[in-house]
């Protein structure tokens, strides 16, 4: 019984990062149709500079904003230099997002070394609790709570402000978008930063449990990727659901099935994709 | 044609080269050269499916992958020969692409690109955590050099000639191919799917096809990869080596098949070279692959064939994921 | 009609969610007939042939193609019943030459088209048949022409080519006369005239001389429904008809 507590407790708390990554992921997707596989090193960008922060500072909250914040203005900066001129073009766009992949990837190897690192969390988030038989970390509840406002706050954002009633306008039709005047660049810019912002978020959050380590990136991308294929590109929900079933099936797929656990993982999903190809909450 | 001429000249030129010089060469520069010819292969398999039916894959690497852990799992824990590792490696390839395929054909543009990725990964996952089969992480290591008979192909030489002699026959297959009226139905697709299945194609049948080829080609490439490296890990299947090899294609020029040979060869070099001075290499790999799309969209043949290179062209292919008919 | 009919739709319907584009559309056209579809933007005419062609599927209502009932076929399979289109938007292989797009729809319906190993220059009997099309269009010097560098009344021209290649039985032209010029016009006017008067031929067509010049019968469509069909004479008297070509441009 305290296996199965645990191991949902982990797969969710796993799939509330797994959010944090693919929600800017999906708007991304949704709005501008942008393979970018340099969003994975958003992630790890924004883990090392929160650990810097929190080196200098002490200061975990200002490591989850610095970091966050420094992620989005390169994220602004690739949008407009590079990926603008890259529409539609799904292939250039993975390669030149994955040439910002390798140098984000070197730069950070420069500047903070090979070296893995954790970031150190405040006292109040370390340590554990204990429910009847089971003992829970901290900070995998924090992870979760984070992950809860970040949704609550995008649900809101979306649904009930105008900024987010233009999003959800881009995602549902660009062209028509445009046509009764929607800013699309402007648009596409703001989710692009956002995006960024809650991967570089996510990185700092993550940096208090699964570190930040070079490689980092490659190793959540692809699952951030498949959350948000299998959701269904622009949808929140979707990446909702997505995170968690992605983080309950790694989880309990390495738990019960150790040698196939990747396996246990992916092919559910490419089964998903064979029956929708347009994911669960995707439009068709 | 004068430039389909010079071409062919200097094609002929490189050809001449890599049959006579190597056994001028010392060890280094002839195993960087079997290498490239190695991801050459490869290079060109995906070019199939990518230059010539518009198909970008991002997990071609797990055909490559399979067939090499194929050969190294058999080697060294059954001591096949060569032949024998041939036809499994290959039948290895050309299975799990049909399975894969089944999957992954009916989507198209982003889609197919992501499904691929989730395959290309599951390839990944199996190789990583499927210890008792794979060693995992540490690899399999102690794959030797194939013999022939009485030969041996132990030594570099040797075992470059051998890997120059099946890049040939794959470059020749290759070419039949593409010129074949099945490989023009493939530009077809490429150009406009809507228009091939109103004409009559089983759009879903040639590209399902190709799926295949192009993953038996990347399993021969995979094949000698084992042999000359010795050693197979799940770094055969990673994400990056599908990316390397889509960048390999790109530089080159889609839809030439030798652009992306050389393509290969270019890349191969750059890594194996530029890391010898240099600890920044990924660095100028990354500034390789965005130049490439900034300015050489075309590719070095594209770049060769107008003499300069066109601004801002896209890379050929259809740019909106066109949605075929409901079924 | 005593014969079997060359397209026969029964109780056609299409929904694009909340949008009911075609709605319960019946259509009967005989071998051999030259029929109009007229009707003015957005009545749901290109949607219809998108519906018989096999682009999308029905929401309601059946389709056949002399006699066979093609409503859950794929598109590749009715183009083997001997159905042809044009597209309203030109969808030609504009990287490749004239000669290879007539190659390519020459060989769709041919069994050469797997064919791996053997180069298409073997095939001599494909550049013959390809050739004699271009001719009959007349693009014949034009051969070696990549499409995407021919003028639009070219394209235009080489649309009706690759649809011809198949030989069809049935032909749905989508606004053959779109975007020529009135020259241009009349010389698409007389090449479609002296198509062999067994193909069966569906026109969409906004140029109304046009569409009565090439055809005797006409269907016309408003809002997805058909609110006419018979003689071109008896539709051009239709009250309906009129209110709706006067009312609008």
């Amino acid at each position: 019984m305290e296996f199965w507590v645990t191991q949902t407790f982990n797969g969710i708390s796993y799939g509330a990062l797994l959010f944090l990554l693919a929600s800017g992921l999906t708007l991304i997707f949704g709005v501008m149709r942008i393979v970018n596989l340099a969003h994975g090193s958003y992630f790890l960008v924004g883990g090392y500079m929160g650990l810097t922060t929190v080196w200098r500072t002490g200061n975990f909250p200002l490591a989850l904003f610095s970091g966050s914040l420094a992620v989005a203005l390169i994220g602004i900066g690739m949008e407009r230099m590079f990926l603008r001129r890259l529409k539609n073009q799904v292939l250039a766009q993975v390669l030149m997002t994955m040439g910002f992949a390798l140098i984000f990837q070197d730069l950070a190897l420069l500047i903070w070394g090979g070296d893995p690192y954790t970031i150190p969390v405040p006292r109040l988030l370390s340590g554990s609790f204990r429910l009847s038989l089971v003992v829970f970390p901290i900070y995998r509840l924090f992870i979760i709570l984070a992950a809860a406002a970040v949704g609550i706050v995008l649900w809101l954002f979306l649904e009930k402000t105008r900024a987010g009633a233009t999003i959800r306008a881009a995602v549902d039709d660009g062209e028509m978008a445009q046509g009764v005047g929607i800013n699309v660049p402007a648009v596409s810019m703001g989710v692009f930063a956002l995006g960024a912002f809650l991967a570089a978020l996510g990185g700092v959050v993550g940096g208090g449990f699964i570190g930040v380590y070079p490689g980092v990136d490659f190793e959540v991308l692809p699952y951030a990727f498949v959350v948000v294929i299998v959701g269904g590109l622009g949808s929140l929900p979707g990446a909702i659901v997505g995170s968690l079933l992605v983080g309950l099936l790694d989880n309990f797929g390495k738990a019960l099935f150790p040698e196939l656990s990747y396996f246990t993982l992916f092919a559910p999903m490419a089964v998903i994709l064979a029956l929708r190809p347009t994911g669960l909450f995707g439009k068709v | 044609m004068t430039g389909g001429r010079r071409r062919t000249l200097g094609l002929l030129a490189v050809g001449a080269l890599l049959l006579a010089l190597p056994p001028f060469l010392s060890a280094y520069p002839l195993t960087l050269l079997t290498q490239g010819l190695i991801y050459a292969i490869f290079a060109m398999s995906l070019d199939l499916l990518l230059g010539y039916t518009g198909l970008a894959s991002l997990g071609h690497a797990a055909y490559f992958g399979v067939a090499a852990y194929v050969v190294a799992i058999m080697t060294t824990m059954h001591h096949a020969g060569f032949w024998t590792c041939l036809v499994l490696a290959l039948i290895a390839a050309s299975l799990v692409s049909a399975i894969f395929g089944l999957v992954a054909i009916r989507a198209v543009g982003v889609y197919f690109l992501m499904i691929t990725l989730a395959l290309g990964m599951v390839v990944w996952g199996l190789a990583f955590r499927w210890v008792s089969l794979t060693q995992g992480d540490n690899g399999i290591s102690g794959v030797p050099r194939p013999r022939l008979g009485p030969w041996s192909f132990a030594h570099q030489t040797a075992f470059y000639y051998l890997t120059l002699a099946t890049f040939l026959v794959a470059l020749g297959l290759l070419l039949l191919v593409v010129r074949s009226p099945y490989g023009m139905s493939l530009r077809g697709i490429r150009e406009s799917e809507g228009r091939m299945r109103s004409l009559g194609y089983n759009v879903w049948l040639h590209k399902y096809l190709v799926f295949i080829l192009a993953a038996t080609f990347a399993g021969l490439a995979g094949f000698l990869w084992a042999y000359y490296n010795g050693f197979v890990s799940p770094v055969e299947v990673q994400l990056i080596t599908s990316v390397e090899t889509l960048l390999m294609v790109a530089l080159g020029g889609p839809g030439t098949l030798v652009g992306p040979a050389v393509g290969a060869g270019v890349i191969v070099f750059l890594k194996n070279f530029v890391s010898l001075y240099t600890k920044r290499w990924l660095l100028i790999l990354g500034g390789v692959y965005i130049g490439v799309i900034l300015f050489a969209p075309q590719g070095l043949m594209g770049a060769l064939r107008t003499g300069h290179h066109q601004n801002r062209k896209t890379l050929g292919w259809p740019k909106r994921a066109e949605r075929g008919g409901p079924w | 009609m005593t014969q079997v009919p060359a397209l026969s739709l029964t109780d056609l319907s299409k929904a694009f969610g909340g949008l009911r584009a075609v709605k319960g559309v019946a259509l009967c056209v005989a071998p051999g007939e030259r029929r109009a579809l007229i009707g003015p933007n957005g009545a749901g005419k290109t949607t219809l042939f998108n519906l018989i062609s096999g682009e999308l599927a029905p929401s309601a209502g059946r389709i056949s193609l002399f006699g066979q009932d093609v409503t859950s076929l794929p598109s590749h399979r009715r183009a083997a019943l001997g159905l042809a289109r044009t597209f309203q938007i030109t969808n030609l292989f504009s990287s490749l030459t004239v000669l290879e797009n007539l190659l390519m729809a020459v060989q769709a319906l041919e069994r050469t088209k797997l064919m791996l190993l053997r180069p298409v220059s073997s095939y001599p009997h494909l550049f013959a048949r390809a050739r004699a099309i271009l001719e009959s269009v007349g693009l014949s010097d034009k051969e070696g022409d990549v499409v995407k560098n021919l003028s639009h009344g070219e394209q235009r021209q080489m649309e009706i080519a690759m649809a011809l290649a198949g030989r069809p039985r049935l032909l749905l032209l989508d606004e053959p006369t779109a975007g020529l010029s009135l020259a241009e016009s009349r010389l698409m006017t007389e090449l479609l005239k002296e198509l062999d008067s067994e193909i069966t031929l569906l026109i969409i067509e906004h140029d109304m001389d046009v569409a009565f010049a090439l055809t005797d019968r006409v269907t016309a469509l408003h809002n997805g429904s058909v609110i006419a069909d018979g003689h071109r004479d008896e539709v051009k008297a239709n009250p309906l008809v009129r209110e709706i070509y006067l009312g609008s441009a």
